[in-house]
């Protein structure tokens, strides 16, 4: 019996074992977890205006993104105002407007098309197709469009049929709606120009000219579609016929996500004695200065007088001990436990330059997806975290005590930044970042606690733009934006509602041979 | 104005830590003890015990759906147990004589069967109270609104969360298969032809069809349910509580009935098993590479319609999978248990550097994590998303480890976590489940080629001052 060639070689890069020979026999390359579709996804949200469809939209999205799934909002709303640059008043969703109408539509066939592309030739996974879609004619045109377009990709010589699900929000609650429209409608560029009353009864016209025609999923007749419907934010749920893994992943996902208002504070934990060394891992305690800081945070979460809150910790000493100074009772995560630098833990920079120069120079090609000899990734980092960002989404007030990777990947998810930028999220010792969910996204504070501590941070190298990944050109490891790409003509900045200080101290690419940080008073939001 | 906060003196100095030895876990302690402290993290636990509340006409799948859920939840280490009514019934009324003792109209047998329903419930105080359970399944019908405010009320009196869960099927062939799966077989029909089986149990559910009334979504507005619609077609979700009622509904919602099998064996001989070391990232020996080959004809002989082939990060595994020559996909959480600073060692060799360890292993396998590395405990956490994608699969072949392999059966066969580290998993035998009845049927197959032992026995002694020659009596030969 001969035996089959089996020769193997492992991927320098992500230390994956693929075969010597081309094979397509291992479609997933790269990655800790399989992804289990090969067709593209459309999610079509469904419902009046106000029900809170964008922010899920942008939600979703953003989740979906970060646990390496491509997705990216498509909203019809904003094709409308590019093509009707002015927006007069309600009249324009008049029922019968017949030349609004046609404008509508010529925006939603547009959106479709852009929808196509982003499968086709962006390497879109997922598409969430953002607008009222509240007739049954207009789904009838995107489901024939889904399945009328069967693409060929390049690789691979067989065409995919696109997959829909529904998504719908049903809400009679008046009080929902008004704080809805208050948060979100008020500053939306079609009221710039109008006082707050105004906008008010305009837009509430506005969804009276919906519900007019407004034909909600109906269990009989749509029984045959996959869907889920959002009752009333969140208190029930109908969920019919969920077809694959990414759709049972969207449902646990849009089921656990809640609108009350909460606050989530990430630090890491004070100063350790590997800090103080320059040597990355290891199990130490904490420095005098890290002591020092952990009573500080004491203090600081008690002046915050915050209701209920939960304290997290990783398995290691120097989370736990950070967390014991708070004086209230915490829960220890493994799941939050620094990256595993494997052969490299414990060891300084220069000693892993001396020890282990391609690895260090490999590392600095492509932070995200490195992995460490016997070690982690960051990407690997993201999977596991991925249930600790789920129980976050469950909760309410948390302080969440961990380490530099870890806390990059967790700020990475809250602020929807890619994986080129979360490696070098800027996350220094003894300071905490308050989280408040606003609008469509994240208000961050940074706050430090002025205790001084050692600068951990390693920037990108001078000069260099990252290299393309060399993992092999499959089409799920190539583009991994993991961030939400720009939605279609609308600045990203401000849906993020990030200030743009903490955005400045965040984002500022530094160089190597970096100076201590800055102190960040002028953030620090809290006031004796 | 800038607050400075390191010159406050310290009201009460931080406790300090110490590592427990078996687990690694850090935790606070005073006067050389381990205080009381809030457990490491598995799930997040309230601290109220939960009640699940079944509720259905019979033959919708509660049992079933009990049973399975019970599996999974004591897997991933919430302690939860079922309570199945109408095994109370059983014996109570030793003879089952057919379909009129389930009248309404029987008063008798309402009188029985209510109280057995408060056994029942007793039994369940008693598990959730003295004997630490932390969910309790209540397997009923409990198809009448006042039955469900009497379980309601019992909680509340307890303090437990209460969480329905409703099975609804009117589908005539899923029905007549739940017969013929699991009541044909039933202590009530064991001298019943096939016939008179069947015609006694429809009539029996008649008896309860009068009278049920489904949960209302406006009349039960205020609790917390998932209704089960059609085999899992479709669900209602109303208020999902806190943590583990939104774990049991996503578990509930990828779980399914159709037939499939679910091939498990691990990676072909490696040439560290040759040598007797544990761990480590080596590929196939030759008789590795042979088995690799007969698993390829194996698979190819089984015709398995759509199979899936999963295998880990490591190059054994992938190897394995290379020779079958139909597609496969790579999980890191697949990979073999952590051995952290023992990674490549022979056992004699731990003996020698880290008898400690050695000997804390041997007392508590399952919860034991090597210094920088995982115990089982920490693999059943890594493994659960596997497990989740294995329910909603059908037709798998996972190619793994050792370790990885035993969690997987143990969930499967649903064996405790003393059980678990013991579990045999040899080289080049391919065990294949399929789901009948409540459980799990395994076929055992080995693949004729020979390797070496990898399973190391519980030895007699495990105390830390235990010989070497008694640590090591358990050790499988190697070269």
């Amino acid at each position: 019996m001969s035996l089959k060639h089996t020769e193997l070689t492992q991927n320098p890069l992500q230390k994956i074992w693929v075969p010597w020979m081309s094979s397509k026999l291992n479609r997933r390359r790269g990655s800790s977890v399989p992804q289990f579709t090969n067709s593209p996804t459309m999610i079509v949200m469904v419902g009046l205006p106000a029900r809170g469809k964008t922010y899920i939209s942008k939600k979703l999205t953003r989740y979906l993104n970060w646990i390496g799934v491509p997705t990216k909002v498509f909203n019809v709303g904003q094709y409308r105002r590019d093509a009707v640059r002015t927006y007069k008043n309600f009249e324009f969703f008049r029922p019968d407007n017949e030349e609004a109408m046609k404008i509508r539509r010529a925006c939603a066939l547009s959106a479709l098309k852009d929808v196509g592309t982003y499968f086709m030739l962006e390497h879109g996974q997922v598409a969430v197709f953002d607008a009222t879609n509240t007739t049954r004619e207009r789904r009838e045109v995107i489901l024939s469009y889904a399945k009328d377009n069967g693409y060929k990709v390049k690789w691979f010589s067989y065409s995919r049929h696109t997959v829909v699900f529904f998504i719908e929000s049903i809400c009679d609650d008046p009080e929902i709606i008004a704080e809805n429209i208050k948060q979100v409608k008020l500053s939306s560029p079609d009221y710039t120009d109008c006082d707050k009353e105004e906008a008010v009864a305009d837009f509430l016209k506005r969804i009276e000219c919906y519900k007019v025609t407004y034909v909600p999923l109906d269990d009989d007749k749509d029984s045959h579609l996959s869907y889920i419907k959002i009752f009333n934010v969140g208190s029930r749920y109908l969920v019919n016929r969920v077809q694959d893994h990414i759709q049972s992943r969207i449902v646990y996902y849009l089921m656990n996500i809640h609108v009350t208002p909460r606050t989530i504070y990430l630090c890491r934990h004070g100063e350790s004695e590997l800090n103080l060394l320059g040597r990355i891992g290891g199990d130490s305690g904490l420095s005098r200065n890290g002591s020092k800081f952990a009573a500080a945070l004491g203090r600081y979460i008690k002046s915050q007088n915050i209701p209920d809150l939960k304290v997290w910790t990783s398995h290691m000493k120097r989370t736990i001990q950070t967390a014991e100074a708070l004086g209230v009772p915490y829960e220890q995560w493994k799941a939050l436990n620094e990256i595993d630098a494997g052969v490299c833990e414990e060891l300084t920079y220069e000693e892993i330059q001396a020890n282990y120069p391609e690895e260090f120079a490999l590392r600095d090609q492509d932070k995200y997806r490195y992995r460490y000899p016997k070690g982690e990734s960051y990407e690997d980092l993201v999977q596991r975290l991925e249930p600790v960002i789920m129980e976050l989404e469950r909760q309410e007030n948390v302080l969440v005590t961990c380490h530099q990777a870890v806390m990059r990947c967790l700020l990475a998810y809250f602020l929807d930044k890619s994986a080129e930028e979360l490696p070098y999220l800027k996350c220094p010792l003894h300071t905490v970042l308050k989280l408040t969910p606003v609008a469509y996204g994240c208000k961050v504070e940074s706050v430090f606690l002025n205790v001084e501590a050692v600068n951990t941070h390693r920037g990108r190298p001078a000069g260099d733009e990252p290299m393309c990944s060399l993992v092999s050109p499959y089409r799920h490891t190539r583009a991994k934006p993991m961030a939400s790409p720009t939605p279609t003509r609308a600045p990203r900045l401000q849906d993020l509602g990030v200030t743009s200080l903490s955005l400045q101290v965040l984002q500022c690419p530094e160089r190597s041979g970096q100076s201590i940080p800055q102190s960040f008073e002028i953030n620090a939001s809290f006031q004796q | 104005m800038m607050t400075s906060y390191e010159d406050e003196p310290m009201e009460t100095s931080p406790r300090e830590l110490t590592q427990n030895p078996l687990r690694k876990i850090w935790m606070p302690y005073k006067n050389g003890l381990p205080e009381k402290h809030i457990a490491q993290r598995k799930v997040c636990m309230t601290n109220c015990p939960t009640l699940i509340v079944m509720v259905g006409l019979p033959a919708r799948g509660k049992t079933y759906i009990s049973k399975k859920l019970t599996r999974y939840l004591n897997w991933i280490g919430v302690p939860t147990k079922e309570f199945n009514v109408g095994q109370y019934r059983r014996e109570c009324v030793k003879i089952y004589k057919n379909f009129e003792f389930f009248r309404p109209d029987n008063e008798e047998g309402l009188k029985i069967r209510r109280q057995c329903a408060l056994t029942a419930l007793n039994d369940v105080r008693e598990y959730l109270g003295v004997e630490g359970g932390q969910v309790a399944v209540f397997d009923a019908t409990n198809t009448t609104r006042d039955r469900r405010h009497t379980i309601m009320k019992f909680a509340e009196q307890n303090d437990y969360k209460v969480f329905f869960v409703e099975s609804v099927c009117e589908d005539p062939n899923v029905i007549a298969e739940n017969i013929v799966q699991v009541k044909l077989g039933s202590p009530d029909y064991i001298d019943c032809s096939t016939e008179e089986a069947i015609e006694d149990f429809m009539k029996r559910i008649k008896c309860y069809e009068n009278s049920y009334q489904p949960l209302n979504e406006v009349l039960d507005r205020a609790l917390s349910y998932i209704k089960i619609m059609d085999v899992g077609q479709r669900y209602m979700v109303n208020r999902v509580q806190d943590h583990i009622q939104s774990r049991i509904v996503y578990y509930l919602m990828n779980i399914h009935i159709t037939p499939r099998s679910i091939y498990l064996c691990r990676h072909g001989e490696s040439d560290l098993n040759i040598k007797g070391r544990i761990g480590g990232d080596s590929g196939l020996s030759t008789r590795g590479k042979e088995f690799a080959q007969c698993l390829g004809s194996f698979i190819q002989e089984q015709n398995i319609k759509d199979l899936k082939v999963w295998t880990s990060q490591m190059k054994r595994t992938i190897q394995t999978a290379e020779s079958l020559s139909v597609p496969y996909e790579q999980w890191k959480a697949l990979n073999e248990i952590d051995a952290g600073v023992c990674e490549e060692m022979m056992y004699e060799e731990i003996q020698d550097h880290y008898p400690l360890e050695f000997a804390l292993r041997d007392q508590d396998k399952y919860r034991y994590r090597y210094p920088k590395g995982e115990s089982y405990e920490d693999l059943v956490q890594r493994l659960e998303p596997v497990i989740m994608e294995l329910e909603r699969q059908e037709n798998v072949l996972v190619i793994c480890h050792q370790a990885v392999m035993r969690c997987l059966l143990a969930y499967f066969l649903d064996k405790s976590a003393d059980e678990l580290p013991y579990l045999k998993c040899p080289l080049h035998t391919v065990l294949k489940l399929t789901p009948v009845a409540y459980g799990c049927k395994v076929e055992s197959i080995f693949l004729n080629v020979e390797a070496v032992n990898t399973h190391r026995d519980r030895p007699e002694n495990v105390n830390i001052s235990r010989l070497a020659e008694e640590a090591l009596l358990t050790v499988p030969a190697h070269q």
